[in-house]
C-alpha cells in the first residue's frame, strides 16, 4: 500500500501540455481511413442503383430518369457498404467529418456533364 | 429501525446505464435491493424479420456501444459455422487483435468510471486519456472508433498493413507505460484500497452458483475464459485466465488491471505472428441451421443463439449478454453492504444495460 501514488503523474502533467485540444477553436485531426464523411466523386456514376440497394438503412436513392443520386445524411451510418460495391467507385469515405446536419431531408447529386 | 426504501437510479451520476434499484435501508445498511430494468429496450432481436442475415452484421454491432466489436464478431461466427465457412487465417488474427484492443479500450473505459464513483477525478481523466490513444489506433485502422464495422461474414472488410503494424507496436509499447502508470494508482493506492477491499465479497461458491461471468467470476477465483475454447487466433494463441481469490471489490478491479497488459501481450503475439493472405472470403446462399457461439467479451461470456430457415432472413435471433448473468450475483452482494458502497458495488460488475435490454 502506498501514499500519494498519484503524486508523481499528476507532477508529469503540471508540466506538460494538455493532452486535450481546444475543440471547435483548434480543428480535429482527421486520421487516415476514419469513415467520415460519404462523398460523391461523380463523373463515372451509370446509375446503376446497387449502392442504394445494398445501403443497410436506405439512406441512399438512385433516380436513374433523373440521373440523381440522393442521400439522408441522418440515416447514413458511414458503414462504407456502398462504397464497397459500387463498380464505378463513385463513392467514397473522407477521413473528415464534414458539418453537422441541422435540418432534416435528402442531399442530392447529379453527375457533371461533359 | 424502521426500514426506508430509497430509489437509485435510472438517472444517476454513477450510472453510465440506466438501471433501476429499489433499495430497503436500515439506517444506512442495504437489506434488499430489487431491480428494474426495461428502459432502452430496442427490439434489436426483432430486426431480423426486416434485415437479411448480411445486413444484421450492422445490427448486431450495434447492440453494445463498447464492446460492438465482439458483438459483430460472434454473429459472423455463429453465421459461419452454419454455413460451414472457413475464414481465412489472416482474418482470424486480425479479428483477434481488433478483439483485444477492444477489451483494452472497453477496461480503460471502466477503470474510469470507477475512479470517478470513488471521487478520484484526476484518475479518470488519466484512464480516459490512454483510452484515447486505443481510440485513435481503432480508428485508423478500422475506420470508426466504437463502432468498428470491419468484420464481416466470411472475414474481414480491412486489412492491416506492415507498416502500420509498426506503428501500433510502437504505440502499443507507449500505451502499455501509459497503463503501468495508472494501475499501479489503482492497485497500491491507500485511498482506493480503503474504498475498494472487502466491499462487496462474492464467494468462489456464490460466484459459480449464481452463474457469474467474465472477470466477476474470475476475481472469485473460478478459472474460466471463453477465449480458451479457441476462437479466432486463440488456437495459436494461449490464455492463461487472470484470477484472484478475494472476491471483492478490490479483486475486481486487479483483475481488469492484468487484463490489460494481458490483452497488450495477445496483441503482440498476434501481431508477430500474423499470416499472410486473404482477408475475405466470398460466402453465397442463404444458412439453414441452428447454432450457439459463446466468446469472451470485456466484460464475461456472450452467447448467440442463431436459428436460419433456408431464407435471407434469420428465424431466431437471441443473445445473452454479461451483463444479465453478472446481475443476479450484484443482487446478493448488495445485501449487507453500506448504501455509500452500492455505486461502487454495481459499477463493479461493469454494467452494460444496453446490452442486456438489446
Amino acid at each position: 500500500m502506498s501514499y500519494f501514488s498519484m503524486s508523481k503523474l499528476a507532477l508529469k502533467w503540471v508540466f506538460t501540455t494538455p493532452a486535450t485540444t481546444s475543440y471547435p477553436f483548434e480543428p480535429r485531426i482527421e486520421i487516415d481511413g476514419s469513415r467520415g464523411w460519404l462523398v460523391f466523386t461523380d463523373d463515372d456514376c451509370v446509375y446503376c442503383n446497387v449502392c442504394a440497394k445494398k445501403c443497410p438503412t436506405g439512406a441512399l436513392q438512385v433516380i436513374r430518369a433523373e440521373k440523381t443520386v440522393t442521400l439522408d445524411r441522418l440515416s447514413c451510418i458511414t458503414c462504407g457498404c456502398c462504397v464497397e460495391v459500387c463498380p464505378k467507385d463513385s463513392l467514397k469515405l473522407s477521413s473528415g467529418h464534414g458539418t453537422p446536419q441541422v435540418t432534416k431531408g435528402r442531399e442530392s447529386y447529379q453527375r457533371k456533364e461533359g | 429501525m424502521s426500514r426506508t426504501v430509497i430509489p437509485f437510479g435510472p438517472q444517476h451520476p454513477v450510472l453510465p446505464e440506466p438501471v433501476h434499484l429499489d433499495l430497503v435501508v436500515e439506517d444506512e445498511k442495504v437489506i434488499e435491493a430489487r431491480p428494474s430494468i426495461g428502459f432502452i429496450h430496442r427490439g434489436l432481436e426483432k430486426l431480423v424479420e426486416k434485415k437479411d442475415y448480411v445486413e444484421f452484421v450492422y445490427v448486431a454491432e450495434r447492440v453494445c456501444g463498447i464492446c460492438s466489436f465482439i458483438h459483430g464478431q460472434t454473429y459472423c461466427q455463429a453465421i459461419e459455422t452454419i454455413m460451414d465457412v472457413k475464414v481465412p487465417p489472416r482474418a482470424l488474427y486480425l479479428r483477434t487483435v481488433w478483439g483485444e484492443l477492444s477489451r483494452i479500450h472497453s477496461h480503460l473505459l471502466w477503470l474510469g468510471l470507477m475512479a470517478d464513483a470513488m471521487g478520484f477525478e484526476s484518475l479518470f481523466m488519466h484512464s480516459w486519456r490512454v483510452r484515447e490513444k486505443i481510440l485513435n489506433i481503432i480508428e485508423a485502422t478500422t475506420g470508426g472508433r466504437v463502432i468498428f464495422g470491419s468484420c464481416k461474414i466470411g472475414g474481414v472488410r480491412r486489412d492491416i498493413e506492415a507498416d502500420a503494424i509498426t506503428r501500433i507496436l510502437k504505440e502499443i509499447d507507449e500505451i502499455e507505460k501509459d497503463m503501468r502508470g495508472i494501475t499501479k494508482v489503482f492497485l497500491d493506492d491507500h485511498s482506493v484500497k480503503a474504498r475498494l477491499c472487502g466491499v462487496g465479497v462474492l464467494s468462489k461458491q456464490d460466484a459459480y452458483d449464481l452463474g457469474c461471468v467474465g472477470p466477476m467470476l474470475r476475481a472469485s477465483g473460478v478459472s474460466q475464459d471463453m477465449r480458451r475454447l479457441g476462437y479466432a487466433a486463440f488456437s495459436d494463441i494461449p490464455v492463461e485466465p487472470i484470477t484472484r481469490t478475494e472476491g471483492d471489490s478490490y479483486a475486481r478491479c486487479a483483475v481488469r488491471c492484468e487484463e490489460l497488459f494481458q490483452s497488450v501481450r495477445i496483441i503482440r503475439t498476434a501481431l508477430a505472428k500474423i499470416p499472410g493472405g486473404e482477408i475475405a472470403i466470398k460466402v453465397t446462399g442463404n444458412p439453414n441451421g441452428e447454432t450457439i457461439t459463446r466468446t469472451e467479451q470485456p466484460r464475461g461470456e456472450v452467447i448467440y443463439h442463431i436459428k436460419a430457415n433456408a431464407t435471407k432472413n434469420l428465424q431466431r435471433f437471441r443473445v445473452r449478454t454479461p451483463t444479465f448473468a453478472n446481475l443476479p450475483a450484484m443482487l446478493s452482494i448488495l445485501p449487507g453492504c453500506d448504501l455509500a458502497d452500492v455505486p461502487v458495488i454495481v459499477l463493479t460488475i461493469d454494467p452494460c444495460i444496453s446490452c442486456t435490454e438489446r
